[in-house]
């Protein structure tokens, strides 16, 4: 009999709502009720998986996590445990793997990943999946970052023992206004299926046929066209589903990917731009359990040809001449004509429409310029929209809620500006960002004023009336923090650099500011948004003691709006 | 009770004891009540509804009745798994859907003697307290739908179905489901998903029974056709005589199904443990047809694993010693062909005599079981067309001794990684078939095909890989 430690392993663990589980040899300590998969992963023993997403139900079909389990031996009527010198149970193991997706750790249980029984399992699945795939990874977009091309590098055989005639089914099907589907690539995981009728709430995908004739199809009449269909290529672990955006346009090895957020609405959505050469080629959605789960809608995530179109501003434009046409100029002698131009204006008479589509460390500079010229009219383009019960938010700027706490402004003066434009009261305008011809003004009304700033990125309705265009950037090439409706501060990170000429808001504000007479160092000598986000934290209360680093690329909670984000409460009930 | 007679050419033969096919092709009886009730029906049922419901799970326990599905679990333990302290309602659902290839006793029960499920099956639900049950009944019986659904009226009309059950304050609504053509509805839990109205997949394990969550996730006995039956002559016999009679650890009659290559194909009602598959085969069955011999059989269903009749298997005397013995001298009963690799199953014994090819014997199996698979999971749903489509070859003459390895480690592959257990139902012949039979395989192999493009796929390939110039 071995001698056994005074306090066993196991009440130890079970003190801490625990289990002890042995993953290939060595013990660790998981919470209870931990998935098999997620506990081998988390401690580098690697589990494939195709079907298992930790948003979705379980269907333990692809059968791929299958790995080799055991407990301690049933005891007989009357018999004590017996434990080791190290307080465990010998593990008695089971001849049957287990799928790794549908069951829970429990204590003493043992795992093997590399054991001869998992490692057969794994790969005499990967060969059945691969029987009746077409291999055509040469001319698939999936190829790259394909769970079954990663799998086969690690479980393949190499030759291939199916030298039969492979099962026919659909190519090149459109599914959806925004989803091509491949039949043949398709391992049916199911995952897309799954998806649609549980986070969507739409049945519109299932499976026809049986047997080895299986695929994915829409439902009769019904077709993929859920503003979230895009979720689905990104769930497919292959070349199944593919965005018709995104397919044949670049191999996804060539691209790089940056964490960012998604300014379309007040949410938030955490993303990742896929980024070549300046080029941006796509957007995913990154998971953030607070913000936007795992998914984003496809509206947000293809609006973004914006960034590489032909109407981006790469140069200032300046008009001389009331009737002229503005001209391409120099950054540094517009800025200073610019200052020289605003300084002639009589506070009273000039406005700022700014955006809440700035960052805060735009508005913060923003802030700078209103109080030092002494002005007292300015305000953001309110935009409002219908929520749609999923992950957009009724308020479609992105920074609402940041423009409220460091301009004081939300939108609701907007309009008093506009009047004072049309009225004359107003002469001069500066507009950061914004389009205020879109939000309202006309194109006689700017006409009349004595002077026109912008700021901006694009061509739009309102720079053809400006005398002066200052090239802005793009979310894409920012960095910056904005506060989302559920009052998070979440970060901004540069993917691209801004093209030609064009310069980062803040940048540009410095510069003006600057160039007034701004005494303060560190804004003057500000060499980054970064530093800009230190002064913001040691001056606004809720973003307190908060540093850049800290703020991470999950974000943080500073302010309780009470809004929520429908989403993310239906998935925290479920749990 | 009265002399039997039965219908000239359908006599029963003198080993049978006729318990649950007592009234199969009996002369002058039809499926409606009143044959029934004359023949004494419905009378287990009063005396069962007046007993408290623990008392006819501890009876059905105490009987060791033993369930007649295939796998053979004991029925009154299945009832116990519904959780203590379970609010929900509790279903019960008769497993009609009996699609074994092989099998064929359920649908006698069904189409001439319906009235003694219906009644097996409210002592069952009396039993679990369940006030809703679903016999599904698979789509190749059309006519026993008809006759069922009959049934279900009449006993209606008599107040053995429906609100306050003679007079004892228990409900129960029972109603036929027809499948609609698919094996894997007899997974029970792929039963549960098609009677809900999805796809019927099999669900994941664990739980490994749905008497923990089963039909819309309420707690769900699912019981075969003959279990139930069963049922009815363990509270008929009560449990000490039932246990008395039969194999010590399969207890009662068995229906066996005969068929292939014997004289006397059919069903046989016997003692389960009574005779042996010898004694089944020559005595009962009249044996093998005019100068034939028997080759092989497959003892219970389609799913198990063949014997070879000439293999000399070896057994344990109750002393210790060995004793060598062929498939014929083993017992009919549940469990004693298990240790010989294979198992007794739902009861259909298929006999082949040497006329029969091994590799196209296969080879139909597989057709089926490619053609049955649901397709949920990856190891059934793609090493089925592959086993398939290697036997189809390996038949007409194109595969290489190496396709009958191939074909062996590919049902390897499918054994065990499944969802269900269809896993095991295909590969279980195609294991057993290449291994005891494998000089047949071999023999339609040539050497010479190995390196030969076999379809015009690969030849195509071939072509395109090869340049010949």
């Amino acid at each position: 009999m071995s001698t056994q430690p005074a306090i066993l392993p196991k009440d130890e663990a079970a003190a801490e709502g625990k289990v002890n589980v042995q993953i290939n040899g060595k013990w660790y300590r998981f919470p209870k009720g931990t998935r098999i998969a997620d506990a081998c992963n988390s401690v580098g023993a690697h589990v494939p998986c195709f079907c298992y997403h930790p948003k979705l139900s379980i269907a333990g079909s692809c059968r791929m996590c299958l790995v080799e389990q055991g407990m301690p031996p049933r005891l007989a009527p009357g018999a004590e445990p017996v434990y080791n010198a190290d307080g465990y149970q010998t593990i008695s193991w089971m001849p049957r793997a287990v799928i790794a997706c549908a069951n829970t750790v429990a204590e003493n249980m043992g795992i093997r990943t590399d054991s001869p029984l998992t490692q057969d399992a794994r790969r005499g699945v990967l060969e059945f999946l691969l029987t009746n795939h077409p291999l055509d990874c040469p001319i698939c977009d999936q190829a790259g970052e394909c769970k079954l091309q990663e799998y086969t590098a690690d479980y393949g055989r190499g030759t291939h023992r199916f030298t039969e005639a492979k099962i026919k089914k659909g190519k090149n099907i459109s599914i959806g206004e925004r989803v091509n589907m491949d039949q043949e690539r398709c391992v049916l995981c199911r995952r897309c299926v799954r998806f649609m009728k549980e986070i969507v709430g739409e049945e519109v995908l299932g499976v026809v046929g049986r047997g080895g004739h299986n695929a994915i199809a829409c439902h009769p009449g019904k077709r993929l066209d859920s503003n979230y269909s895009l979720n689905t290529t990104d769930l497919c672990p292959v070349g199944a589903l593919t965005s018709k955006d995104f397919r044949f346009k670049m191999r996804v090895w060539f691209l790089k990917s940056t964490p960012t957020i998604d300014v379309n609405c007040g949410t938030g959505t955490n993303i990742n731009i896929w980024t070549r050469e300046q080029q941006v080629y796509r957007i995913t959605p990154r998971q953030n359990d607070e913000v936007n789960s795992c998914w984003m809608p496809d509206n947000h995530r293809l609006n973004y040809k914006y960034i590489n179109a032909d109407t981006r501003l790469l140069h200032p434009l300046v008009r001389t001449d009331a009737e002229a046409p503005q001209r391409k100029a120099a950054m540094a002698p517009t800025l200073n004509m610019v200052s020289t131009q605003i300084s002639k204006c009589d506070a009273d008479q000039l406005a700022v429409v700014a955006s809440a589509r700035m960052t805060n460390e735009e508005l913060y500079l923003t802030r700078q310029l209103v109080d030092m010229l002494g002005i007292t009219k300015y305000d953001v383009v309110p935009r409002k929209g219908e929520s749609d019960n999923m992950l957009i938010a009724e308020d479609r700027n992105p920074n609402t809620t940041g423009s409220k706490l460091i301009l004081g402004r939300d939108g609701s003066g907007l309009q008093n500006i506009f009047d004072g434009v049309r009225s004359g009261a107003i002469r001069a305008l500066i507009v950061l960002n914004e389009d205020v011809v879109a939000a309202g003004l006309s194109a006689d009304d700017l006409k009349g004023l004595d002077y026109l700033l912008c700021v901006s990125h694009n061509v739009d309705g309102t720079t053809p009336h400006a005398d002066v265009v200052l090239p802005g950037s793009t979310f894409a090439e920012k960095y910056g923090t904005m506060i989302n409706v559920t009052g998070r501060i979440q970060r901004l990170n540069r993917a691209i650099e801004p093209p030609g000429k064009a310069m980062d808001t803040w940048e540009i504000l410095r510069y003006l500011l600057v160039r007034f007479g701004c005494d303060n160092e560190m804004i003057t000598a500000c060499p980054s948004a970064r530093h800009l986000f230190d002064l913001l934290a040691g001056e606004y209360e809720p973003l307190q003691g908060l540093t850049w680093g800290a703020i991470g690329n999950q974000g943080r909670q500073v302010i309780e709006t009470g809004v929520t984000i429908p989403l993310i409460e239906r998935e925290k009930a479920k749990k | 009770m009265s002399e039997i007679t039965y219908l000239p050419g359908h006599e029963p033969h003198p080993r049978e004891t006729r318990r649950i096919f007592r009234n199969i092709d009996r002369a002058g009886y039809n499926p409606s009540i009143d044959c029934f009730l004359a023949d004494g029906g419905y009378e287990t049922l009063k005396k069962a509804i007046q007993m408290k419901p623990e008392d006819v799970i501890a009876e059905v326990k105490k009987s060791g009745l033993r369930g007649r599905g295939g796998a053979g679990f004991p029925t009154g333990v299945k009832w116990t798994f519904i959780p203590k302290g379970n609010t929900k309602p509790v279903y019960l659902v008769c497993n009609c859907d009996e699609s074994e290839p092989g099998t064929f006793k359920d649908r006698f029960v069904v189409h001439q003697d319906p009235h003694q499920l219906i009644e097996g099956l409210v002592i069952a639900c009396y039993a679990v307290q369940a006030h809703f049950a679903v016999i599904y009944m698979r789509e190749e019986f059309p006519e026993g739908a008809k006759i069922v659904r009959q049934a279900i009226r009449e006993a209606e009309e008599h107040g053995f179905l429906g609100q306050n059950i003679l007079g004892s304050g228990f409900d129960l609504k029972l109603i036929l489901h027809r499948g609609a053509g698919a094996y894997i509805c007899g997974e029970e839990t792929g039963l549960i998903n098609s009677i809900e109205g999805v796809r019927p997949y099999p669900r994941i394990k664990p739980p490994f029974f749905p008497a923990a969550i089963g039909l819309y996730g309420c707690p769900t006995i699912v019981n075969n056709v003959e279990s139930l039956c069963q049922v009815r002559q363990v509270m008929m016999r009560g449990a000490e005589a039932y246990a008395a009679e039969g194999a010590q650890r399969s207890p009662g009659t068995r229906i066996i199904g005969v068929s292939g290559d014997v004289k006397r194909p059919g069903y046989y009602e016997i003692v389960s443990g009574s005779m042996t598959y010898g004694e089944l085969l020559y005595d009962v069955c009249g044996g093998p047809r005019d100068g034939r011999k028997f080759k092989a059989i497959i003892p219970g269903g389609a799913s198990a694993k063949v014997m070879r009749c000439d293999e000399v298997l070896k057994a344990k005397n109750p002393d210790g010693s060995v004793k060598e013995m062929s498939v014929f001298d083993i017992p009919l009963d549940l469990d004693s062909i298990a240790q010989h690799g294979s198992m007794s199953g739902s009861g259909g014994v298929i006999v082949m005599d040497d006329s029969r090819s091994m590799p196209k014997m296969l080879n139909n199996l597989n057709r089926f079981f490619a053609w049955e698979s649901c397709g949920q999971c990856t190891p059934c749903r793609e090493g089925n067309p592959w086993m398939y489509k290697l036997s189809t070859r390996i038949c007409e003459g194109k595969g290489a001794p190496e396709d009958v390895d191939l074909l062996k480690s590919v049902a390897d592959n499918i054994c065990g990684r499944t969802v269900c257990a269809f896993g095991e139902a295909c590969s279980w012949p195609t294991q057993a078939f290449t291994t005891k039979f494998q000089e047949e395989f071999l023999a339609l192999t040539k050497p010479i095909n190995a390196a030969k493009p076999h379809n015009p796929e690969t030849a195509a390939a071939q072509k395109f890989l090869t340049r010949e110039d």
